[in-house]
């Protein structure tokens, strides 16, 4: 691999790609010239994943070519249901999220942690080592840098080696919304869709009279990098205005809304709300909501000998606080009842995430509403634990 | 080879189809190390050498159909130390179990020409019914790295690492799309326990629930989004009397179903 050589030609507009782009400076990229920045990523050493289509839904993986990505689709969104429609238009990320989050890549759904090899009367541990290939998150949602950021402090909190190992190496790509879904409400959670920082560079797609381009907004040096190579122009003053007005559409089209004034005191004060019951009847305990939430973060760790115990592996998986498994002590679980565990969940994700790590833990990208297979919304039950006659104010936890 | 000092495992059949068995030997290098600390004393699928009991560990396949099974099970646990019964058949009485909603007479009157000959039970049921199991190892059939864990723990004298969660969580775990959001496809992983590596849904078939419910199955919420998806209640009553029609939440949700559908 010879750095430049794979990167565009001598052209019209690499003459101005030379000087590497300021640090939030704004600039064009036509989408014609869209690929060149995948060859910039991949001549970087970077390994791109993105929004691609598979099973009837676009969901996170490899990015080869532009091709990989869903054109011209999108995504039709409701609570417990999720369907792909083509589009009008030929955008490139024309949808909002899916099913994955980005979590998959820095806290992997299965991963051995170490091994423990039998050495004469005691044991020889050998670690894990991390894949060292560099990842380049494309297309990440203004709700999905708040996502990783909210992972970075719980992982960072509990000194998770191979999480950090991972974060170090990921560049993220930005895409600010210009449209939102029926079950989208970053707006109320304050994480969008205006992409605002923890991004190294930011696209904004934009489709207007004809035209077809994307705002290059740089975020950081390592995204400035990246630039190198890539034809670009500074953006007009008409052209960062049509990118603003199309975050901002996505902005007025929330499909629902949270109000999230007091609502960690509103939950912590309300273990007894008779909608915790209500929900349960309809809550199948199955952990989607969970598994589809890029913060949650539960996780078991098991050890897993051979036959000969010789040796053991130690991994770790995805756990949810929806498994009776994830409470058990002694062979019971604390929180045998759904009722309890959907509390549980709620009151931890929207509540006492403060107490812990002094933010909600709710980004609000509508993940757990589309992927409820029975489609409870949990802005539905904020608003009714809200109205239900229950224990607030004071509370029975009050003492 | 020291014989004696390994444990002894012995493996039985009950009524079954004896795919659950040949999990056993389809562990192809793992049976070696199976093999080198346990000495195979009973295993009839295997090998036609059959040693005399007792045995220190036991996996029974089957359900109990005939009155001649319903002794030989009692001489088995009487024989084994550790008993650990392997799949739908032994933990929930198999697809035989579907007699259980029938009468057994006229089935063995349309399908045997001399039906006198034919001496069963009125019921296939699980071996826990009639004698005190020690773990039971869901499946139809079960699952391979599920079995060896069973029989490295029983080797280590620790509890099996098997976990009673849903199917669905098997499947985010592996990226696959959810069949029931994405597709609308009627899938009982929700309210089906894990184990099986959530196979159906990654091919885009809902679930079949052959590993039994999970230990919290809301069986009352899915139902209607089964309906909603075009299962009437006959179709309901069916999915639910497949491989663990005896499994009590299913056995419930089967007979609401059937309730429902018979006017």
């Amino acid at each position: 691999m010879s750095g430049r050589s794979s990167g565009p030609g001598p052209g019209p507009s690499a003459a101005s790609s030379v000087e590497r782009p300021a640090l939030g400076s704004r600039h064009v990229l036509e989408r014609t010239e869209f690929p060149s920045l995948l060859r910039s990523l991949r001549t970087a050493g970077y390994r791109t994943v993105g929004p691609t289509i598979r099973d009837g839904a676009i969901v996170y993986g490899e990015i080869r070519q532009e091709s990989d990505l869903p054109i011209g689709w999108t995504d039709r969104q409701e609570a417990g249901r999720y369907r792909l429609e083509q589009r009008a238009d030929a955008a490139l990320f024309g949808y909002n999220v899916g099913p994955h989050s980005w979590k998959k890549y820095l806290f992997p759904s299965r991963e051995r942690l170490f091994t423990a090899v039998r050495d004469g009367r005691s044991f020889v541990v050998q670690p894990e080592p991390v894949d060292p290939t560099p990842l380049a998150f494309l297309g990440v949602r203004a709700c999905e840098l708040a996502a990783l950021g909210v992972s970075d402090r719980v992982f960072g909190k509990a000194g998770d080696p191979s999480y950090a190992e991972r974060r170090t190496r990921t560049l993220r790509i930005a895409v600010q919304c210009g449209q939102a879904g029926a079950t989208c409400f970053c707006v109320s959670m304050k994480t969008g869709p205006a992409v605002t920082g923890g991004h190294d560079l930011s696209l904004t797609e934009v489709l207007h009279e004809g035209r077809h381009y994307f705002l290059v907004e740089v975020g950081s040096e390592s995204g400035a990098r990246i630039l190198d190579g890539v034809p670009l122009r500074p953006a007009t003053e008409d052209e960062f205005r049509s990118a603003v007005a199309s975050v901002g559409r996505a902005a007025a089209s929330m499909g629902r809304t949270m109000d999230t004034n007091g609502l960690r005191d509103l939950l912590v004060l309300n273990p007894e709300n008779p909608r915790w019951e209500i929900v349960a009847r309809r809550c199948l305990s199955c952990t989607n909501c969970t598994m589809a939430c890029p913060t949650c973060f539960c996780q078991t760790t098991e050890e897993v000998p051979d036959l000969s115990a010789e040796k053991s592996e130690r991994w770790r998986r995805w756990d949810s606080c929806f498994n009776s498994g994830f409470t058990a002590v002694h062979g019971t679980s604390v929180r045998s009842t759904t009722q309890s565990r959907y509390r549980q969940w709620l009151t931890h994700k929207l509540g006492t995430w403060y107490d812990q790590f002094g933010e909600s833990g709710c980004v609000g990208c509508g993940r757990c509403i589309t992927w409820c297979p029975v489609g409870i919304d949990l802005t539905e039950e904020v608003a009714a634990v809200r109205t239900a006659p229950g224990d607030a104010p004071g509370g029975r936890v009050a003492p | 080879m020291g014989a004696s000092a390994r444990p002894r495992l012995g493996v039985f059949k009950f009524a079954s189809c004896d795919g659950c068995q040949l999990t056993l030997l389809d562990c192809e290098d793992d049976l070696l190390a199976v093999a080198e600390r346990v000495e195979i004393a009973d295993f009839r699928e295997a090998s036609s050498a059959v040693l005399e009991g007792p045995f220190d560990l036991a996996l029974v396949e089957g359900s109990i159909t005939t009155p001649a099974e319903l002794a030989r099970i009692a001489e088995i646990r009487a024989q084994s130390k550790t008993l650990v019964t392997i799949g739908a058949c032994a933990t929930a009485g198999g697809i035989q179990a579907l007699r259980n909603f029938g009468d057994v007479r006229e089935f063995a009157r349309v399908v045997y020409a001399r039906p006198e000959f034919i001496q069963t039970l009125a019921t296939s049921t699980p071996i826990r019914d009639h004698v005190p199991v020690d773990f039971e190892l869901r499946g139809c059939p079960i699952d391979k790295g599920q079995l060896l864990e069973v029989i490295s723990a029983f080797l280590g004298g620790r509890a099996p690492n098997v976990p009673t969660e849903s199917v669905c969580i098997e499947c985010k775990r592996r990226g696959h799309v959810c069949v029931v959001v994405a597709h609308g496809t009627p899938c009982l992983g929700p309210v089906t326990q894990s184990g099986c590596g959530a196979i159906c849904p990654g091919f885009h078939r809902g679930c079949y629930g052959c590993f039994g419910p999970q230990d919290t199955p809301n069986t009352g919420a899915l139902v209607p989004k089964l309906s909603e998806l075009g299962m009437d209640p006959s179709a309901v009553m069916r999915v639910f009397r497949t491989f663990n029609a005896l499994a009590p939440a299913f056995r419930a949700a089967g007979d609401a179903a059937e309730k429902e559908s018979s006017p």
